[in-house]
């Protein structure tokens, strides 16, 4: 008999990534309308030390697979340490990130243990009757909804992009039980080379509050560096869509979208974004929204909370000198 | 070598718009295309195919209905040797567990040693029917590959992106490999090509009679499928706020301010 909804948490380096603390957030809504529990499932080398951290995130038990060939994310030693946990457990759901890892990891697994996979998922929920999960997720470029099922087989595993669910607060005194895992590992048939960490800062956009997105409506390049100005006054970070990524204008890593980044912050400023849905499916569970666009029929309008038909290239820089204003007067009281 | 490139018919989905009336998708007049990622892939293995120079083929594979037929015609244009199209209505309505499987079957059909997908298709976003047949045949995989920096007929070096960092992996053949459109930029089809792909070269079709010996009729189609759609809907618009049509710069500026000391951002 499946049970338990079981969560895969990724880690670089040691150092767990943010989606798999939102994951056992969501996994804790899911289990306690199915009676059960949350499993976060840590592997790694020398990773053990991380497994209070999961339960101080809500889960109630960790399965650790620590082990030299988990250092560095390779598929096969992974897939098979999470064949491993899920022939031991027998989970009900299982959760990834779907970061370029869990979306490698996932399918080859589901594939193996011959069950079910539904992508990026938005939303997930319980049914109250069946029981089963419900994962709806964006299709078609965003434009529609898909809500999907996996009625017989077990686990029903789900991917899910980083800054999607919400983490809980983290508490210190929550208590949980640890579980090592012994894995039988193969010799991996493709080998790491080289390992290339990027030297750049790598700027993470979904961790930012305040986000001052520009779009084609920008016009320039060199524009971003007056939203980097208003996004430095606001302590925040600057975003972009797709086309001024395209356009080679901004980095892969700060664009916004379908094919980008989701992300949630307090704020959303989009600056000459005309708000296409692929941009949209990336940006609308922003808490509060403000658009500035010269064009009034911006679909941006639709969902924005403060539409500004205007100008970006003349409002933004009055907009900062008088952001820093204010924020200097308030300082000084 | 023989190279054998994956490829999926997609709606153009940047053209795709919402009727605004009844918010539903107008499809009607949606141009399809080969998917941008797959499209990579194929000018990869021509590129391969052309520095290695040693007889290898490039074959395309592609699983839909009969018009797909356009998508494969092109690829043969831009220079594919051969293009087999899996198709049958025993295999419509597959999730990507069943979709990798008939094409897992296609491909122990063809024969391959080095197999290219693309990272993932426009509509459907999932990324899994790479890694998913890569399973099935049992061979490894590499998924997000930025470069192919070396190859012979034993091994492949590529270029494997993540978030934070890159990995230069080896790879024994056969192997599968997920294309990122940075893998290469597609080529035109030629005059020569286009004439070649219509009059000389053929798409042949395989269903589900040829395949039925390489994979369990239990696992595909809509059947075989482990997961199914529930229901679909187009998505709620998030009801827009307060829309200042006509302020000057100065006001706009005011209003923003006011705002953002109300909702104490600054």
């Amino acid at each position: 008999m499946s049970k338990d909804v079981f969560v895969l948490m990724e880690q670089r380096d040691g150092e767990l990534a943010k989606v798999g603390i939102e994951l056992i957030g969501e996994a804790t809504k899911l289990a306690a309308d199915l009676g059960q529990k949350v499993v976060a499932v840590l592997l790694g080398s020398d990773i053990k030390n991380k497994a209070e951290v999961c339960i101080q995130f809500g889960a109630d038990k960790v399965v650790v697979v620590d082990d030299p060939m988990l250092k560095e994310y390779l598929t096969e030693p992974y897939a098979d340490a999470v064949t491993a946990v899920i022939k031991k457990y027998d989970p009900e759901v299982f959760l990834f990130g779907a970061s370029s890892i869990g979306r490698d990891l996932a399918p080859r697994v589901s594939a193996r243990i011959h069950t079910g996979l539904t992508a990026d998922c938005t939303g997930l929920d319980i049914d109250p009757e069946t029981k089963l999960l419900r994962m709806t997720r964006p299709a078609f470029g965003g434009n529609i909804m898909a809500t999907i099922l996996c009625k017989n087989h077990r686990p029903q595993m789900a991917t899910v992009r980083p800054g999607v669910m919400q983490a809980l607060a983290k508490d210190t005194s929550r208590k949980g039980e640890v579980e090592d895992l012994k894995v039988e590992f193969k010799t991996p048939v493709v080998k790491i080379k080289e390992v290339i960490k990027e030297d750049k800062k790598t700027v993470d956009i979904t961790e930012a509050k305040y986000l001052v997105s520009g779009g084609r409506g920008i016009g320039s390049p060199e524009f971003f560096g007056e939203l980097q100005k208003l996004a430095d006054v606001l302590g925040g970070e600057i975003s972009s869509s797709r086309a001024n990524v395209d356009a080679g204008w901004i980095d892969k890593d700060r664009q916004v979208g379908q094919t980008g980044k989701t992300v949630r912050p307090d704020l959303y400023m989009a600056c000459g974004i005309s708000g296409a849905i692929q941009h949209v499916a990336g940006m609308e569970g922003s808490e509060y929204i403000i658009a500035i666009n010269k064009n009034d029929t911006a679909p941006i309008f639709d969902i924005a909370d403060l539409g500004i038909v205007g100008d970006v290239k003349v409002i933004i820089p009055k907009l900062t000198e008088a952001v820093a204003k204010v924020k200097a007067a308030k300082n000084a009281q | 070598m023989k190279i054998v490139v994956c490829i999926k018919q997609v709606p153009d989905t940047t053209e795709v718009k919402l009727d605004p009336k009844t918010n539903t998708l107008i499809r009607d007049g949606v141009p399809s295309i080969i998917n941008p990622d797959d499209k990579a892939g194929i000018e990869a293995a021509l590129e391969i195919k052309e520095r290695l120079n040693d007889g290898s083929t490039v074959t395309i594979v592609s699983m839909g209905p009969p018009q797909a037929d356009v998508a494969l015609r092109e690829a043969l244009a831009m220079g594919a040797d051969e293009a087999y199209l899996l198709s049958d209505r025993a295999f419509g309505g597959s999730d990507t567990f069943a979709t990798s499987t008939i094409i897992a079957a296609g491909l122990k059909k063809i024969g391959y040693d080095l197999v290219i997908t693309g990272r993932q298709a426009i509509d459907g976003d999932t990324a899994q029917v790479g890694p998913q047949i890569a399973e099935h045949l049992g061979i490894p995989q590499v998924s997000y590959a930025e470069e192919i920096l070396s190859i012979d007929d034993k091994q492949v070096v590529v270029k494997r992106q993540f978030e934070d960092r890159y990995h230069i992996l080896e790879l024994p053949v056969p192997c599968l490999i997920t294309a990122l459109s940075e893998l290469a930029e597609p080529r035109y089809m030629s005059v020569h090509g286009i004439y070649d792909a219509y009059r000389e070269k053929e798409v042949k079709v395989l269903g589900f009679e040829d395949l039925k010996d390489m994979f369990d009729p239990a696992n595909i189609g809509l059947k075989g499928s482990p997961t199914n759609v529930y229901k679909s809907f187009t998505k709620q618009a998030k009801g827009a706020g307060t829309k200042y049509d006509d302020v000057s710069a100065d006001e706009a500026v005011k209003i923003i301010v006011d705002k953002l000391e109300e909702r104490h951002i600054i």
